[in-house]
């Protein structure tokens, strides 16, 4: 089911690129200065972040005016989505308190080194309809950027909020925004597995489905009308599709053997799986309706994990045809593995590949030490970057922006959901409710974007 | 030779009985929507056929149903032959004898590479048993991966007990 807010998009003015203007190294120590004076209010997001902060947008969010009347306050949600991505710094706006353009002094957020500051006002409309105000204002041109009003219901104040960041985040970084996105992940509590969709946040979450026995692999349908998945309450792994607004699923691979690893291609039309009904574990397309099997892999070795790329001609995997686990590229036509190219080299260990939505890059498990990391290379200069130091990460997943990465780690034994900034500078935690949370998958961009 | 035609024909015969009584143990066939494969795998009842206990024999190796792996190893240890190979020749004798073979793999790394490799312990413990006279249509080998471990912890003592091929029988 995909949230719709009733958006009446007000006063769009002067959508212009702002020039931000970074610190300049003078003013690094100030900077750090006021990173460390700001740090205790926000510790309760979690957020580690690594490196300067020169590079950061400093950004002062005032809160909203009334919005401390509402069961949810506005500006803290949009807070913790803009500075998850690690492009933002966000200025200490405590002593000030504007709402409306005609209240703010720039000079002084100029001094407190903010070069963008948000401001907005909640009203009231009738029963529980409400209309949030924003304004994001461009403190060296002591101008408005853009602003939006937005009409919602009280029970989708989150959304409101994350659709806000959005239009914070495109605005100052020229990028497409995936605070309105939805994740996908496997929630497992007692000896119940649940399949849970949530917002990018983590928060509102509902399970799909729900079963004593454990599925894993969601993957969404381009549209993000459907999930894919595997589960083994038959005893053995099938791969289901099941669309989000009737709950109607079908099973789509379940052949004699094991069936697992679904990945849609980016029409919708079909489904790569894997199976191993024929001998190994091997690369099939299948069409989504469960039709028109077509074996694709053909390796003596394990074949698994299949992913496309975004123009559909690719598919990443994971095989051990060399020997240990790497990651190979193939085109989806070939019926010759032998058209595989190898891709990942360093270790011994490299598996679960997702492409960006560019296509230009994937993310990746490498294993180095005992540890399992996630890890990005470029295709084209087969550059890698471990982007964390955890111990137990896994199922990693990009951003429909290729800005940031979903994955699950392990804290005191715990599976969790944890974000990474694209160049690893920036990590939060994500998970918000107790049980153990594996196999993460980030939605796609939703249909209005 | 004529107590195992006695068998034979006793497990026919239970085998026709059990039909009407027990649902069908799983479906293979493409396409096979939820519930449809009844998952009935522990489900014994009055109908089971007689050889089940000579394989329930705790002083017979066929009572023995796993076979353990090193890390990252799917070939199977020379200790776990004879397991493998008395299953498979009580397949053999069988006929209407059917066996599941659920590979299972440590939690370590990644949960679709594991499934693979699951499949694979298992899919080596199906070669050896079909190339000691089992049939293909007697034996499913499938694998649950990291799924469901027999212990849990991250320790070799965990790790080793989780590496490893079930037999199952059909209908047992």
């Amino acid at each position: 089911m995909i949230v719709i807010i009733n958006g009446d998009f007000l006063f769009f003015e002067n959508l212009i690129h702002m020039s931000i203007h970074r610190p300049k190294s003078i003013y690094r120590a100030l900077v750090l200065l006021l990173c460390l004076i700001s740090a205790p209010v926000y510790a309760q997001l979690n957020i580690e972040i690594f490196g300067g902060g020169a590079s950061r947008i400093p950004i002062a969010i005032v809160p909203f005016a009334d919005e401390n009347k509402l069961q949810q306050s506005i500006t803290p949600v949009i807070s913790a989505d803009l500075q998850r991505t690690g492009l933002f710094k966000l200025v200490d706006p405590a002593g000030l308190s504007p709402h409306a353009p005609v209240e703010v002094v720039y000079a002084d957020w100029a001094n407190r080194g903010a070069n963008a500051l948000v401001i907005g006002r909640v009203v009231p409309i009738s029963g529980d309809q409400v209309e949030i105000q924003f304004r994001l204002m461009d403190v060296a041109k002591k101008s408005q950027l853009t602003g939006l009003a937005i009409t919602v219901p009280t029970a989708q104040l989150r959304m409101a909020a994350h659709r806000i960041a959005d239009v914070i985040y495109e605005a100052l970084t020229g990028d497409v925004g995936v605070f309105s996105t939805r994740i996908a992940y496997v929630l497992k509590r007692g000896n119940k597995y649940a399949l849970q969709v949530a917002d990018a946040d983590g928060y509102n979450a509902q399970s799909i489905i729900e079963y004593s026995e454990p599925i894993i692999s969601p993957a969404w349908s381009p549209d993000g009308s459907q999930l894919a998945y595997v589960s083994f309450e038959n005893k053995k792994p099938i791969v289901y599709v099941q669309k989000l607004a009737t709950r109607e699923r079908r099973a789509v691979a379940s052949f004699k053997g094991s069936n697992s690893a679904p990945a849609w291609s980016p029409d919708g039309k079909k489904l790569a799986v894997v199976l191993a009904g024929q001998g190994g574990s091997q690369i099939f397309l299948v069409n989504a309706d469960g039709s028109g099997l077509q074996r694709l892999s053909r390796s003596s070795g394990i074949d698994t994990e299949p992913n496309f790329s975004p123009d559909g001609r690719f598919l990443l995997f994971t095989s051990d045809r060399g020997g240990s686990p790497q990651i190979y590229r193939m085109p989806v036509t070939a019926t010759e593995s032998s058209n595989a190219e190898r891709l990942t080299f360093e270790g011994s260990y490299n598996v679960s590949p997702d492409f960006s939505q560019d296509g230009k890059s994937f993310t990746f498990i490498h294993r180095n030490n005992g540890q399992f990391n996630v890890a990005v290379q470029e295709i084209g200069s087969r550059q890698v970057q471990i982007l964390t130091n955890s111990k137990f990460d896994e199922s990693p997943s990009f951003a429909p922006n290729g800005k940031m990465i979903l994955y699950a780690t392990e804290i005191n034994g715990h599976g969790i959901l944890s974000a990474v900034s694209r160049d690893g500078q920036t990590r939060q935690h994500l998970s918000v409710q107790t049980g153990d949370i594996r196999e993460p998958a980030w939605g796609p961009l939703p249909t209005w974007k | 030779m004529r107590k195992l035609l006695g068998i034979s024909l006793i497990v026919l015969l239970s085998a026709c009985a059990s039909q009407t009584t027990q649902p069908e143990v799983e479906d293979l066939t493409a396409g096979a929507g939820a519930g449809s494969g009844g998952s009935d795998l522990m489900g014994s009842g009055s109908g089971s056929p007689s050889y089940f206990s000579q394989l329930q024999d705790p002083n017979s190796i066929l009572s023995k149903r796993s076979v353990y792996y090193d890390y990252d190893s799917y070939s199977v240890k020379s200790e776990y032959r004879e397991l493998v190979l008395s299953h498979a020749r009580f397949l053999r004798d069988n006929a209407s004898a059917s066996v599941i073979l659920q590979g299972n793999t440590d939690d370590r790394g990644s949960r679709e590479y594991n499934l693979a490799l699951g499949q694979r312990r298992a899919d080596s413990v199906r070669n050896m048993m079909t190339l000691a006279g089992a049939r293909d249509e007697q034996i499913e080998s499938v694998s649950l991966g990291e799924e469901k471990p027999r212990a849990l912890g991250h320790s070799e003592s965990a790790w080793s007990q989780n590496r490893r091929t079930d037999i199952l029988y059909r209908g047992e």
